[in-house]
């Protein structure tokens, strides 16, 4: 029972960056619009975070500046696959190249350095539940804004004004024009939540999960979560079930390791990403489905008047 | 008020002149860089770009990173050209480096003119077979190429870390992660005496020449570019989209698989987990500016290969981070997307409608 409940709990804390990001790029997708550096924006989210903690002494002010880190990168984005309609394929892999460089630039000047980061702040009565307790209610502080966050991503989406206007403006933009919905705004506001929500998804890696930065720390997640908004069929409930999924198979190997099972690390750092390809095969196989799931407009820029 | 205009017709002079004006807005850029890091910007940008190249040694350096980077982009080319995402070259690249050295350690005491054409097919081939996974899952299992070909880099650089810390591992290498010293005929043989500069380069060129006569000349060329143009019309012509798709796949799995190859058998000389620098993932950068024409990605490789060397040149010069290869490479990728956008757009002062319909309506009367 310890054993599970430590696991369960490892779990959790693994699968939120994914769910951070994911949440993001949920949303981001839903207007239409594809972003591939989500990458690129975690990295920058991260090395900012780390750095203004180290400066500021100040988790909050970590936090902040890797939100604005993140949503600075993903204006880059906008500005090319929205405003100059750019191929949002290769616009967002040069997102990604150059988060890589220019937060690999930034932070040559802070490896090996560290910080206290986030630590667990249980929730009282809650936190005394078994097992559930702590693995949802003894948690670190930005685990709690990441279930907070679901819980809005999903209401906003489901019961709001501005998520069925979001909505339309990823199924049918003509349509959702020509009732006077600024298609281009709904898609920059789109593209800026998932920024911020990539940011502090990097930002929950240097100053949380572990409390360092490294040049690539984000060894893929970026890449997953968007594995996991098509896993997940866009729908929030899905990527929450998701994140945590993939947040088991990214600490398989530990767990196997404390079980006494004898295998090279190496081997067993890949699960996450055999994984991932498996979930898409078995997501994917059937192209009616998938279909009729993904925002319909995904992946194609929109021109008001062409 | 600006406006962003759709031009009439693709502007084929912006085609060319994006990847320039990038490339100054690129330099600019750096130029401003240096100045809020309190370094010579001139000295700076005289290190970046001039240095490197400043006599033979240089150039044979310049050769040998462009090599990789041609042959992997010479084989996304083929893919983009299709409008196949295949993101994927880093890890065909991993493979072929594991693959070649995989035999090259088998046939280390083995004196033969065989031997490095074997390893070099090995290499070769580990590619295509790293690239046949992600064209069997999008072609039988509908699987998003961009997605599998990423997770399958991640999933080839461990396997290259784990062969380097466990089977390949050089049992007398005082503990470090690398393989036994390739024997001399698994080596490539130099193209310049003296220097660095082997074979691999001439495989590189002699890609981008065949992927010039693919597209210039025959017809799989043909149907790949009408696929990556309009798929219905090439579904209309008969064209099989699976197999143009296994096609494009394979030949960049044995271009950046070779590539591999090349690289350890060439100025490396065994297996060791730094094999590569991100060659797969800036090939990408080499495709868009060199405008996936033959001849472009000739001069974009030589670029791309002097951000490498200029940030080496840089950090022990200047002690600036070797990141700085990375943000340049990026930085002029960012640009030149954005430079294309005016291939097909072009900037228009909108004036104020009413002043306009007025004078109309004054000149008819």
């Amino acid at each position: 029972m310890e054993l599970l409940t430590n696991v369960l709990a490892a779990t959790v804390v693994a699968g939120t960056p994914l769910l951070l990001v994911a949440l993001g790029e949920l949303i981001c997708e839903r207007s239409g619009v594809l972003n591939l550096g989500q990458e690129g924006m975690m990295l920058m989210g991260a090395v900012a975070g780390f750095v203004a903690t180290l400066t500021s002494g100040s988790l909050i002010v970590g936090v902040a500046a890797a939100i604005v880190a993140g949503i600075g990168m993903s204006m880059l984005f906008a500005f090319m696959a929205v405003t100059l309609a750019a191929n949002q394929y290769a616009a967002g892999l040069a997102l990604t190249i150059f988060g890589t460089g220019l937060s690999a630039f930034l932070g040559a000047g802070f490896v090996g350095q560290s910080i206290d980061g986030f630590t667990r702040v249980a929730i009282p009565l809650l936190s005394d539940i078994p097992v559930l307790g702590r693995v949802l209610f003894d948690q670190d502080p930005l685990v709690y804004l990441s279930l907070i966050a679901f819980a809005g991503v999903a209401f906003f989406l489901r019961h709001t004004r501005g998520g069925l206007l979001l909505r339309a403006a990823g199924e049918d933009p003509d349509a959702a024009n020509a009732n006077g919905l600024k298609v281009l705004v709904v898609r920059y506001l789109a593209v800026a939540f998932g920024g911020g929500m990539a940011g502090l998804a990097g930002a929950y890696l240097s100053l949380a999960y572990t409390p360092l930065w490294t040049e690539n720390m984000t060894a893929g997640r970026g890449w997953i979560a968007l594995a996991l908004v098509v896993f997940a069929s866009w729908r929030p409930e899905r990527v929450l079930l998701g994140a945590y999924l993939f947040g088991a198979a990214s600490i398989l190997h530990l767990v196997l390791q404390g079980l006494g099972w004898k295998s090279s690390t190496e081997l067993l750092a890949m699960l996450p990403y055999v994984v991932t390809i498996l979930m898409l095969v078995l997501l994917s196989w059937n192209p009616a489905r998938t279909r009729l799931n993904t925002p319909l407009s995904l992946g194609q820029p929109y021109r008001p008047g062409h | 008020m600006l406006l962003l205009e759709r031009r009439p017709v693709d502007s084929s002079l912006m085609r060319w002149a994006s990847p320039l004006l990038a490339l100054v807005l690129t330099v600019i850029t750096g130029f401003i860089l240096f100045l809020a890091m309190g370094k010579d910007p001139v000295e700076g940008l005289r290190f970046f770009f001039i240095t490197p190249i400043s006599d033979l040694m240089g150039l044979a350096e310049l050769g040998l990173k462009m090599a990789p980077l041609l042959l992997c982009a010479a084989g996304l080319t083929v893919c983009y050209r299709a409008k196949i995402w295949n993101i994927g070259a880093e890890g065909h690249f991993l493979m072929g480096a594991l693959g070649a050295s995989i035999v090259a350690v088998q046939l280390v005491d083995v004196d033969s003119v065989w031997v490095l054409p074997v390893v070099l097919v090995a290499g070769t081939l580990a590619g295509m077979a790293w690239a046949a996974l992600a064209a069997g899952l999008k072609t039988h299992l509908n699987c998003n190429e961009i997605l599998t070909t990423i997770m399958l880099n991640y999933i080839a650089l461990n396997l290259l870390l784990y062969t380097v810390h466990g089977p390949l591992k050089d049992p007398y290498g005082f503990g470090f992660p690398q393989s036994v010293m390739f024997g001399d005929s698994a080596l490539l043989p130099d193209l310049i005496p003296g220097t660095r500069l082997h074979l691999g380069l001439a495989f590189g060129l002699l890609a981008a020449v065949a992927v010039w006569v693919m597209f210039a000349r025959s017809f799989i060329g043909f149907q790949l570019n009408v696929v990556g143009q309009d798929h219905r019309a090439a579904a209309f012509a008969g064209f099989g989209a699976r197999r143009l798709t296994w096609f494009a796949f394979l030949v960049g799995g044995a271009t950046a698989g070779l590539a591999g190859a090349s690289e350890v058998t060439g100025p490396i000389g065994q297996l060791v987990p730094q094999v590569s620098p991100g060659y797969g993932y800036t090939a990408i950068i080499v495709v868009f500016l060199g405008r996936m024409h033959a001849l472009g990605i000739v001069v974009a490789s030589a670029l791309l290969a002097l951000t490498f060397i200029g940030g080496e040149i840089l950090q022990i010069a200047m002690n600036m981070p070797k990141a700085v290869t990375g943000l340049f490479q990026g930085l002029l990728l960012f640009y030149l997307l954005t430079c294309d956008a005016f291939i097909h757009y072009r900037i228009r002062l909108k004036r104020p409608a009413h002043p306009s319909t007025h004078s109309t309506a004054t000149g008819e009367a």
